[in-house]
């Protein structure tokens, strides 16, 4: 859909998606998440139907539907799929990367407690399309309660016969079991995750060997975000065409967004990529707090991408593309908003020292720099810094950005280069202030 | 990886003379084992520790790092070293009520500053402290992914969200008399949805 017709839907004041399409009915968790009842809502309908499809052509409906991964990356699923080997002479993987940990985002949190089953049918036709009959569910630690709903889940699908062995008469074993993490944000990285899934520090790995060829336990593996597999199954029975037609070219489907920070209702909700993000902000969570004129600046994909001001949120669409263009991302979808209350350095600040906490230590632009950027922007918000420290600061995260094994040290990097970007001016004016008196 | 006060191994005084499973996690832990091919058994180290520590009243003496090494025949060390990278692993003992304070950038917008404030206040204890009488103590932690309920302070297994000033300190009242909590957002919403 062109840019304009969403302007025009907006004016009518049209809600953008509409409610026949929602792919998470049970996203608030207004119903019981049993079986029973999530059979009611639609899912593990026609399985059997389903798993009589040729794997090839379970890809090709993924890949047909342009579905992109929600878990930061926005790669290509069906063709992330079609990189496994197509002959099954070793044991397959299917991993599912439910170590959700990005500030700004807890979608898969909701997925796991309330709509567990999406996420359990989705395991399944997924895992059989990459000829995977063993899936392993990483979350992470502190999701004890949402673990505990998730396995249950599990069992129930284990005793109608939809896991386990020659499910519904197919040929077909499937078994699903779930890791708890235990507190590493770097987990979330698939070959730390795929470390910590062997027992040992999640520390990421040199690619290639790309997880395709040699994964968990050195075999074919698949690592998938949550959000990812649970729409599966729904493209598959409603059909590729179906889901993209919703969103917009290369940006297809609906995804949920978390709305956190300075609204005045803060929530999830579920809409089609290509959303406006002024549209999301104040049509689901209330607007900013203190009104629209308020608003300072948003970081609209999860903290590592680089935020946007005001005068960039007025337009931008919330999708893969237009948010790459106005040079920031849609990463997971965590919008964290930001008012003009706000001590903005200070919240950045607080970013990096996230990110130094979080860096698992095996590279030295990361180990080092994320402690220095910390202490460097501890010092700016406080207004100690000089001019030329500031200079030096945006230098430094050039040289950690791309330099490390994994996206960690440009996740630290981004943050500092969007503030700086957009605030450099006001932050220099402070420091000069601050000298002349 | 963590610079927090509980990841210090404990002195010598206070750790246990021995550990081992109990029956229950005993059964547990063998079906764990089962969970991972034959030759992957490090696979099984996180989760053996997490039972351990959870038997242990949430921390890990040096003795349950050493079983857990025996148990699934591993050098201690590779025990050892998951004990210390991963942050949710106490090395030394913890409040029955583990209070951990959620401060990363979505929280810390919502107030989490003057949440840790009043956890520090009221219970009389800094970061990283036990209260002397074993009932309480204190963590900062990063990112609890709960953000559009924020702000969000962690107990034990459980999340306690949407707080503000008066529902936690409602909240930890009723810790301090054993009087019994909800978990969940402490505002009048379920979950996610936007507030009415």
């Amino acid at each position: 859909m062109a840019h304009n017709q969403r302007g025009k839907a907006l004016n009518q004041g049209n809600k953008m998606i509409k409610k026949e399409n929602i792919i998470f009915t049970n996203l608030y968790g207004n119903n019981d998440v049993s079986i029973n009842s999530s059979i009611k809502r639609g899912d593990w309908k026609n399985l059997s139907k389903l798993l009589k499809m040729k794997k090839q052509d379970v890809i090709n409906a993924i890949k047909d539907s342009g579905l992109r991964g929600r878990g930061g990356a926005g790669f290509s699923t069906g063709m992330k799929w079609d990189f496994m080997p197509k002959t099954i002479g070793r044991q397959h993987y299917l991993v599912i990367n439910a170590d959700e940990g990005e500030p700004g985002t807890c979608k898969d949190r909701d997925i796991m407690r309330n709509e567990p089953h999406k996420l359990v049918e989705g395991c399944l036709l997924s895992g059989y399309a990459i000829g995977a009959s063993k899936c392993y569910v990483y979350i992470r630690g502190e999701f004890f309660n949402e673990a505990n709903i998730l396995q249950n889940a599990i069992d129930e699908a284990y005793k109608k016969g939809f896991l386990g062995k020659n499910i519904l008469g197919s040929n077909i074993d499937f078994d699903i079991f779930i890791h708890l993490g235990s507190g590493a944000y770097v987990c979330g990285e698939e070959t730390a995750l795929i470390e910590s899934l062997e027992g040992k520090k999640g520390q990421p790995r040199l690619k290639p060997p790309f997880p395709a060829n040699v994964g968990v336990f050195g075999m074919p593996t698949t690592v998938n975000n949550v959000e990812t597999i649970a729409v599966i199954p729904t493209i598959l029975r409603r059909g590729a065409n179906w889901f993209s037609n919703l969103g917009r070219e290369k940006n297809t489907g609906s995804k949920i967004f978390c709305i956190s920070g300075q609204v005045n209702k803060p929530c999830n909700v579920e809409e089609e990529l290509g959303v406006p993000l002024k549209y999301l902000i104040q049509k689901y969570a209330g607007d900013v707090i203190g009104g629209w004129n308020n608003l300072l600046a948003v970081i609209p994909g999860g903290s590592s991408v680089p935020l946007l001001p005001k005068e960039d949120c007025e337009e931008v669409l919330m999708d893969f593309d237009s948010l790459k263009e106005a040079g920031s991302g849609l990463g997971t979808g965590g919008i964290i908003v930001m008012n003009k209350q706000t001590n903005i350095v200070k919240a950045i600040a607080r970013l990096s020292k996230f990110y130094k906490h979080e860096s698992c230590g095996q590279c030295t632009p990361c180990r080092e720099g994320t402690g220095w950027l910390m202490r460097v922007m501890d010092r700016l918000a406080e207004n100690q810094c000089s001019v030329e420290e500031v200079e030096m600061l945006e230098e430094v995260t050039y040289q950690i950005e791309g330099h490390t094994i994994c996206a960690l040290g440009d996740a630290a990097a981004w943050p500092i280069q969007g503030l700086l970007k957009h605030f450099k001016k006001d932050i220099i004016k402070n420091i000069q202030k601050k000298n002349v008196a | 990886m963590s610079e927090s006060k509980f990841k210090i191994v404990a002195e010598e005084s206070i750790q246990p003379i021995k550990f081992s499973f109990n029956k229950e996690n005993l059964s547990k832990a063998k079906d764990i084992l089962k969970m991972y091919p034959p030759n992957y058994k490090e696979s099984s180290i996180m989760p053996l520790l997490s039972i351990a520590q959870f038997q242990n009243d949430g921390w890990l003496p040096k003795k349950a790092i050493e079983y857990v090494s025996e148990f699934i025949n591993v050098p201690e060390i590779k025990v050892l070293e998951i004990a210390t990278f991963y942050s949710m692993y106490n090395l030394s003992p913890v409040g029955k009520y583990h209070i951990e304070v959620c401060t990363t950038t979505p929280c810390m917008l919502r107030g989490s500053d003057s949440m840790l404030n009043l956890c520090k206040k009221k219970l009389g204890l800094e970061i990283g402290e036990v209260s002397k009488d074993g009932q309480f103590s204190l963590s900062n932690v990063e990112c609890l992914g709960a953000c559009v309920n924020a702000p969000v302070v962690k107990i034990n297994e459980n999340y306690y969200e949407d707080l503000d000033s008066q529902s936690l300190d409602t909240l930890i009242n009723k810790f301090q008399s054993n009087k019994p909590v909800n978990h969940g957002p402490q505002s009048k919403r379920k979950g996610t949805e936007p507030r009415k």
